[in-house]
């Protein structure tokens, strides 16, 4: 189960409502081995696609280094889909290399840059093999 | 000569659960040879059988990625580091 401050929560749905139609990425840091989400990192989407995502190779190194250095690691790995549900594409699992991270996806298909409810679901990926999760929202 | 190589979390089943390794080796190649002759299994994950870097694994030697350096071919000299990170990457 995946446990989320409902501001992490919402700033993710902002997120990914503010680039769609392309795919917003991030991820949410938190204390090495304590499954608590809880820094949120927005992350630039260097693909700049609709179906398609990838950290900058730079920052991903700048970002991991400051993780590194704060005892942290990449408790949500998150992006969204944008025309499509969210539940991870064959892509997705291929390339899914954080056995540890919950893999949020959000789908803004219905409202995209508007307002309304988004789908927000969380996954482990571990060799190939997607199991979703609850998510818990924390007040 | 001595190169500080710091493994990804998804790679530590390689290195018995070791966050960074020694390595020998005047290029990345070499490295890579050298990982594997300790750590096999590892150059797998590394290197595609065409025998060019993975696409979606980023390798840094002192915080440059090798794409730009020259890849495999990139030099190294004593107490340089190189850095291994998974592309965080995926589409619909």
């Amino acid at each position: 189960m995946l446990k989320l401050d409902r501001e992490i929560r919402d700033a993710i749905v902002a997120h990914a409502k503010r680039d769609h139609p392309d795919e917003a990425c991030g991820i949410v840091a938190g204390p090495e081995g304590s499954d608590t989400a809880a820094r949120l990192v927005e992350m630039v989407n260097a693909a700049g696609s609709p179906t398609f995502y990838e950290f900058d190779s730079t920052e991903l190194l700048r970002l991991y280094r400051e993780m590194d250095d704060n005892d942290e690691e990449p408790v949500v790995v998150y992006h969204s889909h944008t025309a499509t549900e969210a539940y991870p594409s064959r892509t997705d699992t291929d390339l899914a290399q954080e056995p540890n991270a919950h893999y949020v996806l959000v789908s803004t298909r219905e409202h995209g840059n508007s307002a309304g409810p988004v789908e927000f679901r969380s996954y482990r990926i571990v060799d190939g093999v997607v199991t979703e999760e609850d998510v818990t929202i924390q007040e | 000569m001595a190169i500080e190589v710091r493994i990804p979390t998804i790679l530590r089943t390689y290195t018995d659960g070791q966050k960074s390794v020694e390595a020998s080796g005047s290029t990345l190649q070499q490295i890579v040879d050298d990982l594997e002759a300790n750590h096999s299994g590892i150059k797998e994950r590394l290197v595609e059988d065409s025998g060019e870097l993975r696409r979606f694994v980023n390798v840094y030697v002192n915080d440059e990625d090798v794409r730009f350096t020259g890849g495999l071919e990139t030099e190294l000299s004593d107490g340089d580091q190189v850095v291994i990170l998974p592309a965080v990457a995926g589409g619909c």
